[in-house]
């Protein structure tokens, strides 16, 4: 048979389980729809819209800047409102857990779609994780706008640096990072769905984790917490983030700990694609 | 010659009885234990003793080949479990063959369901959009084609209404039509024929047509619906417990598929033919049948002479012999009434009769015979059935009717050539 332009070959053998990164072009347009459908659908029949986008970061951030900094005293960040300490954190974690979560039940939840029309199945994931991304676009807009009211408020004062140009690296990061778990655990859900229960309780013990409802200062009173924190990939991220907008007292720059991060970032997100690949194949026979 | 664009190469597709992976990790645990103490699977159901034993597989398709060539129209067919929504999947690379291979040399449309991806907050619009994108069409190719789509849907009063708000029909004709006007070389419809009313039915097999014949694109259609898969396909293959039995002529595959397919001979026994005794006496019982012609091909417009063989084991005095022409699809054309005849009882009794078969159109049939007796109420009494007697066929008879007869569109009965009434007067 002639290779024509749509020339396709599909066969048993499993090995070729590699990115097809072509494949996922050509349906840019549909990712693009289905960002829109993700974002638009959310927000119909409801009165406040896309402003539920805003409410919910803030909401926790003031429940957060309650109990954690004002009751425990957990926010060890000086001269920074901890208000804006607390919100920094908060919509960096919400967005990567929403990554996370949201692709952990690809398969699960689109095997309706994915079990009557052929797509690059890694569109999917790819779809909500950019639909993520422009609900953290609307976060950071209100967090910039807190950044700036701050600033003429006597009292604080916000260390804004030039590391604030990392922050683009370190969210890519954060949307790969998650991608790259979600991604394992839909592979997984496929065959397990305990995993399903898992992830939730999995991620907000993650946070605990991480410095997002306190400062990166506490870990150092334990050894054995501060190689937990300092190992734990999304550490540097939300530390460095807060370095950059706030400043030395409220965050700090850990280069070993982010070089790590990075190599945990892409080792997960390879092996998330081999698996995710490998199990696309015929995850409709178990799903 | 037209290229082959799809070719099945020794396609299987195997799948795993029972409990098919398990759904928790304890169950597998579990059963992983059962089967190393050679126990009984914990997880499986109690009383099941044929599915949900370890290891058991079952095949869904079973070494399948074909090829399709560049504007086929090809149906498949089979009874239910027979492999055809598998190898339709496997087709639409939704899940992988266990063994073989698929190529394929164009974009393919799968429409195993109608208005996938469809979101029920999203209008009509954005719907189109959204099932032309998953479908595999860009953003542009839908924007060249969208006032098309919504005219072909006739839905353009509630394009931009949430289709949660649509009905049932409405949702349905978007989503046909959206999946029509894909520009892919491949289409793949599984059934989808089978919703809408039948004003939109029939324009769905139309546009079909259209699209087959004059674009030259390639379909692959299967339906439990003959007289679609008669109208739109022009070749067919027949699936049976996952195996192709039969590959070409529709009409010949229907048949088989229908198990109306008798072999042509000029001799038949019926003497393994049993019926219930709620549906027949059994008083009478035709036990050969003999055509006279000494052949199965007859001209068009000519007459059949056949004998009979009976058993007659109380006598009857008004018996009627039924001969009910079907066509090879199983329905029924025409049917005619022997003469009364009034016979002892006795075996092995010969009738002959001559059956006009003159205005049978060209096509296959066969008959199907009830020997039955009228009572002085009126009422049939049925003697002897045999649901499948005799296969025959007509022949085209070149110079009586000079344009080939098209039983599809012009049914299977002909009518007398009609006759002009005096002479053609101008109307003034």
């Amino acid at each position: 048979m002639e290779q024509g332009k749509y020339y396709k070959l599909i066969t048993s053998d499993s090995r070729n389980n590699y990115f097809n990164f072509r494949e996922v072009w050509q349906y840019k347009d549909m990712i693009l729809l289905l960002v829109k459908r993700n974002f638009v659908s959310r927000y119909k029949q409801t009165i406040l819209g896309p402003a539920w986008a805003v409410i919910q970061p803030l909401l926790t951030t003031i429940v957060f800047t309650f109990i954690f900094g004002n009751v425990a005293g957990l926010a060890n960040c000086g001269t920074v409102p901890t208000f804006l300490f607390y919100m920094c954190g908060n919509i960096a974690w919400h967005f990567f857990s929403g990554c996370l979560s949201g692709t952990a039940n690809t398969f699960v939840s689109n095997r309706g779609i994915m079990g009557k029309v052929y797509f690059p199945r890694i569109s999917m994931p790819i779809a909500t994780v950019l639909s993520n991304l422009i609900g953290f676009g609307i976060q950071s807009a209100m967090f910039l706008a807190f950044l700036v009211i701050y600033h003429f408020v006597p009292g604080y004062s916000i260390g804004t640096n030039w590391y604030v140009l990392m922050a683009p690296l370190l969210i890519l990061e954060a949307a790969v990072l998650g991608l790259g778990c979600g991604i394992i655990i839909s592979a997984m859900t496929t065959k397990y769905r305990d995993l399903q229960f898992l992830v939730s309780f999995g991620v907000s013990l993650w946070m605990y984790a991480t410095p997002v409802a306190y400062s990166m200062d506490l870990f150092e009173g334990s050894a054995v917490l501060y190689i937990i924190a300092r190992a734990n990939p999304m550490s540097p991220i939300v530390e460095m983030l807060r370095y950059g907008f706030l400043g030395g007292e409220a965050g700090s720059v850990d280069w070993m700990s982010y070089g790590w991060s990075w190599i945990f970032t892409l080792v997960i997100l390879t092996w998330g694609v081999s698996l995710f690949n490998k199990v696309e194949r015929t995850f409709m026979d178990t799903v | 010659m037209a290229e082959d664009i799809l070719r099945i190469d020794h396609i299987s597709k195997e799948y795993r009885l029972g409990m098919i992976g398990g759904t928790t990790l304890r169950d597998e645990l579990q059963r992983r234990r059962a089967k190393r103490k050679g126990l009984e699977d914990p997880t499986s159901k109690i009383g099941d003793k044929n599915v949900g034993r370890i290891g058991e597989t079952f095949l869904a398709l079973d070494d399948v080949s074909f090829t399709v060539k560049h504007g086929e129209r090809i149906g498949i067919i089979g009874h239910n479990g027979a492999g055809k929504s598998t190898l339709l999947k496997l087709i639409c690379r939704i899940t992988a063959p266990t063994k073989g291979s698929i190529e394929m040399n164009g974009r393919i449309a799968s429409m195993l369901e109608v208005g996938t991806g469809f979101h029920p907050e999203l209008s009509g619009r954005e719907n189109i959009y959204m099932n032309g994108a998953i479908l595999g069409m860009t953003k542009a190719e839908i924007d060249k084609k969208i006032e098309e789509i919504i005219d072909f849907s006739e839905c353009r009063q509630f394009i931009d209404t949430p289709v949660k708000r649509y009905s049932s029909g409405m949702y349905v004709k978007l989503a046909f039509s959206v999946a029509a006007h894909l520009d892919s070389e491949i289409m793949i419809m599984d059934e989808v024929l089978a919703v809408g009313d039948m004003a939109f039915q029939r324009k769905c097999i139309a546009k079909m047509s259209e699209i087959s014949k004059a674009q030259g694109r390639t379909i692959l259609y299967v339906s439990h619906n003959m007289g679609t898969i008669r109208q739109l396909c022009d070749r067919c293959i027949v699936l049976d417990h996952g195996h192709l039995i039969f590959d070409g002529d529709v009409d010949k595959a229907i048949s088989l598929y229908l198990d109306t397919n008798i072999e042509e001979k000029t001799h038949y026994s019926f003497r393994d033919n049993t019926n219930s005794k709620d549906v027949v006496t059994g008083e009478v019982k035709v036990q050969e049948l003999e055509i006279l012609d000494k052949t199965t091909m007859f001209y068009f417009g000519s007459r059949m002479k056949v004998s009979l063989v009976v058993d007659v084991h109380k006598a009857v005095e008004s018996l009627q012999f039924r001969f009910i022409f079907l066509t090879s699809g199983g329905m029924a054309v025409a049917a005619t009434t022997t003469e009364r005849v009034c016979l002892q009882a006795g075996k092995n009794q010969r009738l002959n009769f001559e059956l006009d078969i003159s205005h049978l159109a060209p096509a296959c049939y066969y008959v199907k015979i009830i020997a039955a007796e009228i009572d002085d109420a009126g009422i049939q009494i049925r003697h002897d059935r045999v649901a499948q007697a005799f296969a025959f066929t007509i022949q085209n008879f070149d110079g009586l009717r000079p344009v080939k007869w098209d039983c599809t569109y012009w049914g299977n009965y002909a009518i007398d050539l009609t006759k002009t009434l005096g002479e053609t007067a101008e109307i003034s």
